[in-house]
């Protein structure tokens, strides 16, 4: 341990440290004299030990580890830069987070009923999932949507589908999340016009558009268009947000999918700041002023098993957002370095045997966030692994984070383990490890040519087979999958998708085709294609065709016209 | 004469783009030192068996993810049986609970991979019963 000489220089002034260094005399004569003793009487278990990603973890972490380390440099106090301790002075004694259970399945019927039942057990916030079809554009009725319609999330392909979708709810007191990606700025503009036709103002309505295509090449892959053109769709949403509905947060720049994909820790960190660092360049180059932007970006992160270094990631992603806005952007606002974000507890670590263990690993995760912290959690119901949650599964996930805001005290104190020498060591090596892939994306020409290359893509795919092997080689163990099997079942109740949802959703579409006044949308149609082929911000466009009930696939599909379709890199 | 390596196309069908475990296994079944070609997503039932004839594979594996397994995997088997790839084995891997095994077996899969399925399992099935298959 201890071993090599400290890095190179550093880029920035106001982040040397060093990271590696030589053991201090006293520690020296504690190996000697009172360790190596001990360990030949009782080794330790394995040779080494690693974080889940794959980081060295040392036997012990003292004061020799920060040295250098400096508190208003490094922390600074929570609300105030680099925020390490937290975006807010007080954190939860002021208000815990937002909880927030991602739910969308089969009809909008179904799903607004879930909804009202996630509100009336406390929930503080909506977060809705759309299915397949609609993530990919295309209507109930599609062929390719076969098979698919309501399974993953909540069909929508029309304003008709979203008015029955939000029916009842008050749009504004609540803040509603919603995962779309391509077709994001559509499926804005209908939850828009809801609110219009309910009387609700735009200048005070809030939320969230996930609207983050870039991790849709590189990890999620549910894109439509080339990532240049998709890149503009992202402009024009943010640039027309910051004017007409200021209090929305028109992207959730999303590591969660990284990690899913199988990043490590530091991975997932690193595109997704670099990804908020291309959004930002990109608008800024369409002429405008960071303040009026970067203030309403928000991030979402991924909430994984290994507890101290899940907390050092959310510690240090505020931190570099902070440095990164002020050195790259040099905003005026200080709202524009603030790092807000959401997590949700790690999908991918949910086993489908023993289901009843996935209560305890959300548990951790939750913890982790919540130790991070985090603006808003959802957390992971235990048949997961399955299915979509069923209202029981998803009851008790909603009341695992009630446990922790209200039963567990971690909420009384703001960043309680700031200062553990271990947990600072750990934020100052992912915040270095992180700037290091900042310099290999920026070598690569930034994010979208990285991406066109398959940079990221690569990094993330090669991470995912070394973990797989690790777990097949046992060399990590995950509770009854690779150890402590047991053959009995663990029957629990999984949640069935009627084969049949896709049928009243092609009937209320047919239906609808037939009763809309069909020459204006057409002309809102071919409104929308001139505006795509024109620089035009498309969202007044894209509003006027919901208006007229143009279909989700009716409008992507001038887009698709307009833009092209993507294909990946061949994988090899 | 130098005997065939066993060559294996690996498919992702229906809109889902979650392909870690898609990308894993044909990493997988090449370090296993089979010929595997990869598809890509969103393939077509019709695409993946015309991969398939093409590249004259040993064995196809389909992963899914979706919950649409249930309309695509049998379509995929229909169409295997009527261009005579009787011989070729159907491998289905992803989130596909108990119930629905009898019935995707029954259309013509050979063996269903459910979640924590370890890569050498799914080697071993296809070393084990391809050889059977063109014997």
């Amino acid at each position: 341990m201890h071993k090599g000489n400290r890095a190179g220089g550093d880029r920035v002034t106001d982040q040397p440290k060093p990271l590696e260094r030589e053991p201090s005399e006293a520690e020296l004569r504690w190996e000697r004299a009172t360790l190596r003793p001990s360990l030949e009487k009782s080794p330790e278990r394995q040779s080494s030990f690693t974080s889940l990603s794959g980081v060295p973890i040392e036997r012990l972490y003292t004061p020799a580890d920060l040295a250098g380390f400096d508190y208003a440099r490094d922390l600074g106090d929570p609300g105030a830069y680099p925020f390490t301790r937290g975006i807010h002075r007080t954190m939860y004694r002021g208000r815990t987070w937002t909880m927030r259970q991602f739910a969308g399945f089969a009809t909008p019927e179904d799903t607004n009923q879930r909804l009202h039942y996630l509100l009336e057990q406390g929930q503080t916030g909506l977060s809705i999932a759309f299915d397949l079809p609609t993530l990919m554009g295309y209507d109930s009725d599609h062929l390719l949507a076969e098979g698919e319609v309501g399974k993953c999330g909540v069909a929508v392909s029309s304003l008709a589908d979203m008015e029955t979708l939000l029916a009842g709810l008050p749009l504004e007191q609540v803040t509603t999340s919603m995962t779309i990606n391509s077709p994001a700025a559509i499926i804005w503009a209908m939850y828009l016009v809801v609110a219009e036709k309910n009387g609700a103002d735009w200048k005070k309505i809030s939320g969230t558009t996930q609207n983050d295509i870039l991790k849709e090449y590189i990890a999620q892959k549910e894109y439509i268009f080339p990532p240049r053109p998709s890149m503009r769709l992202v402009v024009d949403t943010l640039t027309f947000g910051a004017r007409e509905v200021p209090r929305w947060n028109p992207i959730s720049i999303s590591g969660y999918h990284i990690r899913e994909a199988g990043s490590t820790a530091v991975q997932e960190l690193a595109f997704t700041l670099r990804d908020g660092i291309e959004y930002a360049e990109w608008v800024v180059r369409a002429g405008m002023d960071v303040d009026d932007f970067a203030p309403r970006l928000s991030f979402f992160f991924n909430a994984h098993n290994d507890l101290f270094e899940e907390i050092a990631k959310y510690r240090a992603a505020r931190r570099i957002w902070a440095r990164v806005m002020r050195e790259r952007f040099g905003p005026q606002n200080p709202r524009s370095w603030l790092c807000r974000f959401h997590a949700q507890t790690a999908g991918c670590s949910l086993t489908a045997q023993q289901p009843y263990n996935n209560v305890v690993r959300t548990t951790i995760q939750a913890l982790a966030a919540v130790l991070g912290g985090t603006q808003s959690l959802h957390t992971n119901s235990l048949d997961e692994a399955w299915a979509l949650p069923t209202e029981q599964a998803v009851t008790l996930a909603l009341r695992t984070q009630q446990v922790l805001a209200h039963e567990s005290g971690v909420v009384n104190t703001v960043d309680p383990l700031a200062g553990s020498y271990f947990v600072e060591k750990l934020t100052l090596q992912t915040e270095r490890a992180c700037y290091d892939y900042f310099d290999k994306i920026d070598a690569l020409g930034g994010m979208v040519a990285a991406i066109e290359r398959g940079y990221p893509q690569k990094e993330i795919h090669d991470a995912a087979y070394a973990y797989q092997r690790a777990i097949e080689r046992k060399e990590k163990i995950i509770v009854g999958v690779n150890d402590y099997v047991s053959e009995a079942k663990h029957p629990i109740e999984i949640l069935v998708i009627d084969e049949d949802v896709a049928r009243p959703q092609r009937q209320k579409l047919a239906a609808l085709r037939r009763r809309r006044d069909n020459a204006r949308v057409l002309s809102t149609l071919e409104a929308l294609a001139r505006a795509a082929s024109s620089d035009q911000n498309l969202m007044p466009f894209i509003l006027q065709g919901v208006r007229a009930y143009a279909t989700v696939g009716e409008m992507c599909d001038v887009l698709r016209k307009a833009f092209g379709t993507y294909e990946e890199p061949a994988f090899r | 004469m130098r005997e065939r390596r066993i060559r294996v196309i690996v498919a992702k069908p229906g809109l889902d783009g979650h392909d870690r475990g898609a990308k894993i296994i044909a990493r997988a079944l090449r370090d296993g030192g089979m010929e595997v070609i990869y598809t890509g997503l969103r393939q077509t039932p019709e695409a993946i068996v015309t991969a398939a004839l093409q590249e004259d594979v040993d064995a196809i594996g389909i992963s899914i993810l979706s919950g649409a397994h249930n309309t695509i995997v049998p379509r995929i088997a229909e169409l295997m049986h009527a261009q005579g790839l009787d011989d070729m084995l159907l491998l289905v891997g992803g989130i596909i609970p108990d119930e629905d095994i009898p019935g995707l077996k029954k259309a013509g899969v050979s063996e269903v991979f459910q979640p924590g399925a370890s890569t050498q399992e799914i080697v071993d099935y296809i070393r084990a019963h391809v050889k059977r298959h063109r014997q």
